[in-house]
């Protein structure tokens, strides 16, 4: 085999494909040809790194050199010094927010180095379209030792004692899923996937597909020995095209390599796979719409029992399980339930993946034992909130969760404790807000997610979400009413008892907890007329307060309406009947003056320096 | 690709150990070969392509090349520093492709330093 000195792990990720991975590949590709490196360096396209907020991104080995924020007119200056003369360069590495100084290598990044990757072991260090590089990293030993050397039984138990709950947001025991299953007697059985991931600003199924396609393979082919399946199906959304042509072209390579179809690894074993694309409506990821999804027909919910490991798709006795979870089998099988259980908590055992965004200073994909308090996510990994700006609340879990205020920021993430805040941990998704998220505007954004895609078959869904929402609407454009909450609330607990499936019985949490943790925010809205945070449009009167403005006139160029006026060091001002409520100019003033403050809606214009 | 075999995923994990050595490290032995603007016009990019072709024709996983700048001595470019896991780092110095061959052969394979061609032995220590 060719012999390379050094590897140039690119990201080729969804998020640094769309800042320029690509763009970076070819110039990198031109300038190792200019210099007659090619044949010493090689350049290895791989899935998600995770830190997406720093793409494009490129780590340099053996030496584990982070690369950042690469432009392609930054290559040939990198390839001479790092990769011809071997002098890392510093412009491009990667800077902790408030300090100085850089940190070249990818492992003392803390980013990185509070992650645990087993879900995610794979990423970045692979060619995720090269079956080879997955069988290099132990990929399909697990499979092999399941299929030559497992019963049924012996792996059911495996998974159960791992303890391992299911990533897709419920956290069902996966062992117990699958031994429901086995025990039911039936020639046809399916297993599926979930890779529908609908959570809005969710991409911990995404990246494992693009970054790891054969561990899904892998870990459907040990869950279809476990329960007798010969069938599989991937659903993925449409909309992630990169996740179904890498699948694809993993279960092309498997399939060849008799790692798919008829008698795998000659265990007399056989198993096929195919992907199913879905539309990308939220409610076909709920289990049994997926499979009426699956079978043709439009996707919603139908009552359970009797349970898909019972009757599933086509009626025949199905295990459904998410991306992540699949991920996690393989080395389950290799290393042993204790292994597993090594990491997280007695009941939550185990990694999980989060999507860290929002207000955060690194935002991407991370890892991390159960267990783990959020402020260790938020501060240490996430880097703490940007622009200095204040700590509000973390939402888990989705349109599904909560928020989470900063007293409980000691919380464990455990599928446990999470719960008791009135949040979930999810399939993964985490939003940090700073104090200029509006609590109200929040939960009136997953109301509206679920508003709309609440397929309409209960009404307590669909109306209710509906008559929640316009609630929410009313108060956040100034015609709340005392008694809103308790209506709110009381609303809330009919849909959550009364709803067909998981949306409708989760669709309140975010309003739920809101209530619960910014009470205060609700009052504020409904009696005073006034969106502290300035997002409310109506209930929002931006002004400056003439004691602490300096004149520097940051905010009079920021303003977009000319709607600013005052001169030099002088106290500005703003027209209230000109300004268009941008927050251009509460941005631009600086934190130190803090003068451009936001009053209530009504305020009376000229009243403001009182 | 052919049907595998239980053997064959082994087998190609092997093929493969040169490269996830790079990436995950677990080398034996570096060669890190200097190239300053010095090294570079001495001929240290011939020295690193008949390295690396040693080093593929052997066959070995676990050795890998590097590169980086100046070495503080331009009169004796092209340079290299081999390290071997608990062994002290030798610096060999007026390289070419010739020498470098037999030093993969005899210090990297053999275990032998050539003293003949050795500038230093142990690390250089700054006073
Ligand atoms: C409205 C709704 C949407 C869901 N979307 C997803 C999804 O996108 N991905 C997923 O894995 N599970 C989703 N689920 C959960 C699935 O119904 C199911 O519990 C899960 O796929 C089972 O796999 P697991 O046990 O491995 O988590 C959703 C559930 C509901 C109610």
């Amino acid at each position: 085999m060719q012999k390379y000195r050094a590897n140039l792990m690119m990201c080729a990720g969804t998020g640094c494909v769309a800042c320029g991975a690509l763009k970076i590949k070819d110039a990198l590709k031109a300038e190792l040809k200019a210099r007659h490196l090619e044949d010493e360096i090689q350049i290895v396209l791989t899935g998600c790194n995770g830190f997406c907020s720093n793409g494009p991104i490129m780590a340099v080995f053996p030496d584990g050199i982070f690369y950042q924020k690469l432009k392609p007119e930054d290559i040939p200056l990198l390839v001479e010094e790092h990769l011809l003369k071997g002098r890392p360069v510093e412009k491009f590495m990667y800077q902790e927010p408030d300090k100085k100084t850089k940190v070249p290598a990818m492992k003392d990044i803390p980013f990185f180095n509070l992650q645990v990757l087993r879900a995610l072991r794979n990423k970045g260090m692979i060619d995720p379209e090269k079956i080879e590089d997955y069988i290099a990293r132990d990929g399909y030993q697990a499979a092999a030792k399941a299929l030559l050397h497992m019963t049924s039984e012996e792996i059911v138990k495996e998974i159960k004692d791992s303890g391992i709950r299911g990533r897709g947001g419920a956290g069902f025991p996966t062992g117990l899923k699958w031994e429901f299953c086995s025990k039911v007697k039936s020639d046809i059985k399916y297993i599926l996937c979930n890779g529908d991931e609908g959570d809005p600003g969710a991409f911990m199924d995404r990246s494992v597909m693009e970054a790891d396609p054969h561990v899904v393979l892998e870990g459907m082919i040990i869950g279809a020995k476990a329960i007798g399946a010969k069938m599989g199906y991937i659903y993925v959304r449409a909309e992630y095209p990169l996740a179904v042509k890498r699948l694809q072209i993993a279960i092309d390579q498997a399939k060849e390599a008799g790692l798919l179809g008829e008698n795998i690894l000659d265990s007399g074993f056989s198993l096929n796979i195919e992907i199913y694309e879905g539309a990308g409506a939220f409610v076909c990821g709920e289990e049994t719409a997926l499979m009426r999804s699956i079978e043709g027909k439009r996707g919603m919910p139908r009552p359970r029992p009797p349970f898909p490991a019972v009757k599933g798709l086509w009626d025949k006795p199905t295990v459904l399980n998410n991306v992540e979870t699949f991920a996690n089998i393989p080395p389950i099988i290799l290393n042993g339930a204790d292994w597993f259980r090594s990491l997280g908590t007695e009941k939550s055992t185990g990694t999980k993946v989060f999507a860290l965004t929002g207000a955060v200073n690194n935002i991407g994909l991370i890892e991390v034992p159960m267990g783990i308090p959020l402020r260790t996510i938020i501060y240490d990994i996430g880097g703490g909130i940007k622009n200095n700006r204040k700590f509000k609340a973390v939402q888990l879990g989705g349109p599904s969760g909560g928020c989470i205020p900063e007293s409980l920021l000691d919380t464990p993430v455990d599928y446990e404790s999470i719960n008791a805040t009135g949040a979930i941990v999810g399939s993964g998704g985490m939003v940090v807000m700073d104090d200029s998220n509006c609590m109200v505007g929040m939960a009136k954004f997953f109301l509206e997610f679920t508003a709309e895609e609440s397929c309409g078959k209960c009404p307590p869904c669909r109306v209710g979400t509906k008559v929640m929402l316009d609630m929410l609407t009313d108060i956040s454009e100034g015609r709340g009413k005392e008694g809103d909450m308790e209506v709110l609330k009381d609303l809330s607990a009919d849909i959550i008892n009364t709803s067909l499936c998981g949306l409708g019985q989760t669709a309140p949490n975010p309003v739920l907890t809101t209530i619960k943790y910014f009470r205060d925010e609700y009052e504020s809205h409904i009696k005073d007329k006034w969106c502290k945070a300035g997002v409310c449009k109506t209930l929002t009167t931006f002004y400056i307060d003439e004691t602490l403005c300096k004149g520097c006139g940051l905010c009079l160029r920021a303003c977009p309406k000319g709607a600013i006026t005052g001169e030099k060091k002088q106290p500005h001002k703003i027209d209230n009947e000109l300004c268009v409520k941008c927050r251009s100019c509460y941005v631009a003033c600086p934190v130190k003056f803090g003068a451009v403050k936001i009053g209530p809606g009504n305020m009376a214009v000229g009243a403001e320096s009182k | 690709m052919a049907r595998l075999k239980i053997e064959d995923l082994q087998r190609i994990k092997e093929e493969h150990k040169a490269a996830s050595t790079l990436r995950e490290g677990g080398f034996r032995a570096k060669i890190t070969v200097h190239m300053g603007t010095c090294g570079l016009a001495a001929g240290a990019r011939n020295i690193m392509s008949a390295l690396l072709d040693e080093i593929e024709k052997s066959g070995v996983t676990d050795v890998i090349a590097t590169t980086s700048g100046c070495a503080g001595l331009c009169s004796r470019e092209p340079m290299a520093t081999i390290e071997i896991i608990n062994n002290p780092p030798v610096k060999y110095g007026s390289l070419t492709e010739d020498k470098i061959r037999r030093i993969f052969k005899e210090h990297i394979i053999g275990g032998n330093v050539i003293e003949e061609y050795a500038l230093v032995i142990g690390s250089e220590t700054a006073y």
